[in-house]
């Protein structure tokens, strides 16, 4: 009897350890390995051979010696069309998530106060398009904004210019395509901090004379900071890394980080250069993501007391 | 209160501005469709011939069978490792290595798609030298979406078995049903719409996916946004727009049925309650 229920309890501890290990090692093999790998690569130097990367650790006079190379990154933080790269994702990213918040704002705040018949169909009207296929959504404005497509039709039409504006093939377009295909992801978490916003402090303020701009400045914005923050975040963590967008509507002139990437790894064939850079683009978003961390633990810690 | 509710002339104005912007392109794409001149933005008359062309062009077709393939496969096993990454996180007592696992189940939520990318390449690259063989093409590319789409409806997953009440699980359990039996008999139906809805999630992902597929397939595999991505670069491309039309079409179709059953479930709801009130 008693050996019987060891060798249950033994069975159920396998199986607990069974359930874990599938999605684990899954992972591990997945996504852990292969970070290792861009890891290792990008201390490799760059050689004709396949694979076109030197290993690491080499055999010599019986001793196991470890070569790091560091000139990827130290070219990374010194050349010109990196720094570029870099400096121009973060402000196309930060400058698009901005637009965003301004057109995202205003329509989560109307649709939160949407009497709750609507208020579905009108959030429903928002994550629609984000359905669509994205790269459909992104095609979607080569032909409006191409110098002799719709866009410029339309204003020279009217007679707001007199000649065609080029705007396909400029990072302007890249600004448009990152606020077009990144609004609803802004929209979705102001809307949920909106729509939970307690009404009878609003009413305390115009009862206490407040204008509605001045009740909005200093109730309902700082309250809905969170909301901000989430919606910011959604918007600017992938926007930095943007390939598809900045190769088909920024044209050349675009030059953004998951391009340069690209480029190094396809077009160069530097492996271990391509490595370093995917390594510095993540060094790069840890920053947004602890603020947002710090963030947030600042704000459980201020519910606690 | 009802001027609170009240959003002022500018709140309804950027509201209009807004849904303008998000399906004015898509409008304007769909008519375009129809066009029968080549330059997409010279109206010349109306004309089915872009979606003919589509319907002969084996490359795009091909295309598309392998998307639906991938995306099939790749979300039906993402949807079973979630279910047990999600089972773990929100059930399971703390195990050495926890804290590990709930960052790798995450982290390619905010891993940008390029680098994700780079790492499953230079992976798959490296094991076929090992072995000597090439193992790029529709393997790799599921292999990458089951990876991707699993930490999204882990996501989904584990917020529904969070809220969910354990006591119907604890009953269970009282009443003599070991954890496997439980979980077959009371969770999984109980968590099936969530289910459903991380499965429909993975198989949208992997079907819009452009970037890692394109990154870790090989020439033998072309998936739709893969040909798509590649048609589009050169410039317009009216059987695109045909294409896009359709998929615009199915998404609408799809929305409608969708919006239909959510308000029958409502009406049930609501008419359960009545009941309940009455018989009270």
């Amino acid at each position: 009897m008693n050996t019987l229920k060891r060798w249950l309890n033994t069975a159920k501890s396998h199986s607990r350890w069974a359930v874990i290990s599938v999605p684990y090692l899954w992972m591990l093999l997945f996504f852990a390995v292969p970070f290792l790998i861009v890891l290792k690569i990008s201390f490799a130097y760059q050689v004709v051979a396949i694979p076109p990367y030197t290993g690491l650790l080499e055999l010599a006079d019986q001793s196991v010696l470890m070569k790091l190379n560091l000139t990827n990154y130290l070219q990374l933080m010194v050349e010109d069309k990196y720094i570029d790269a870099y400096l121009n994702s973060i402000q196309i990213a930060g400058i698009s998530t901005l637009l965003c918040l301004l057109i995202g704002y205003p329509m989560a705040y109307t649709i939160a106060r949407l009497p709750p018949t609507s208020r579905n169909i009108a959030l429903m009207l928002v994550i629609l398009p984000s359905w669509i296929s994205f790269l459909i959504r992104i095609y979607a404005w080569m032909g409006i904004l191409q110098t002799n497509g719709l866009l410029n039709k339309l204003l020279l039409g009217i007679g707001i210019i007199d000649t065609p504006l080029r705007i396909m093939n400029t990072p302007l377009a890249a600004y448009i395509g990152i606020v077009y295909a990144y609004l609803p992801f802004m929209i979705l978490p102001l809307y949920a901090n909106l729509v939970k916003l307690d009404l009878r402090l609003l009413e305390a303020a115009y009862d206490l004379g407040a204008r509605p701009w001045k009740a909005f400045l200093t109730i309902t914005l700082p309250l809905s900071r969170r909301g901000i923050v989430a919606g910011c975040m959604l918007v600017m963590i992938p926007a930095v890394g943007e390939y598809v967008i900045p190769e088909l509507l920024g044209g050349p002139s675009t030059r953004m980080i998951g391009r340069q990437l690209a480029n190094e790894f396809f077009v160069a064939g530097n492996w271990p250069m391509a490595s370093a850079v995917a390594i510095v683009m993540l060094l790069l978003l840890m920053v947004p993501i602890l603020i947002f961390n710090h963030i947030q633990g600042k704000e459980m810690e201020g519910r606690l007391t | 209160m009802s001027s609170l509710h009240r959003t002022g002339l500018f709140g309804k104005g950027m509201l209009g501005f807004g849904y303008a912007f998000l399906y004015l392109p898509i409008l304007i794409l769909i008519i375009f469709s129809f066009n029968s001149s080549r330059i997409s933005t010279v109206w010349s008359g109306f004309s089915f011939k872009w979606y003919i062309a589509l319907f002969k062009d084996d490359a795009m077709l091909n295309a598309a069978w392998v998307s639906l393939k991938v995306a099939f496969a790749s979300a039906t096993v993402s949807v079973i490792l979630a279910t047990l990454a999600a089972m773990v996180l929100t059930r399971f007592r703390p195990f050495r290595g926890r804290t590990l696992f709930g960052a790798l189940i995450t982290a390619p939520l905010v891993m940008p798609e390029v680098v994700t990318a780079l790492s499953l390449l230079l992976m798959f690259t490296t094991v076929s030298g090992f072995f000597g063989t090439s193992s790029k093409g529709m393997l790799s590319i599921f292999l990458a979406h089951v990876t991707f789409t699993m930490a999204f409806v882990t996501v989904v997953l584990s917020s529904r078995l969070a809220e969910l009440d354990k006591s119907l699980e604890e009953a269970a359990m009282d009443l003599g049903a070991n954890r496997v039996k439980v979980f077959f008999v009371i969770t999984l139906p109980i968590i099936m719409p969530a289910l459903v809805s991380g499965w429909l999630l993975a198989f949208t992902l992997s079907l819009d996916d452009v970037v890692i597929a394109s990154f870790v397939s090989g020439p033998s595999a072309t998936t739709l946004p893969m040909k798509i991505f590649s048609t589009v670069r050169l410039g317009p491309n009216p059987k695109i727009n045909a294409l896009a039309s359709l998929l615009v079409m199915l998404v609408a179709q799809a929305a409608v049925i969708g919006w239909y059953i959510m308000q029958r479930q409502e009406k049930r709801r609501l008419r359960d309650i009545q009941l309940a009130l009455k018989e009270g």
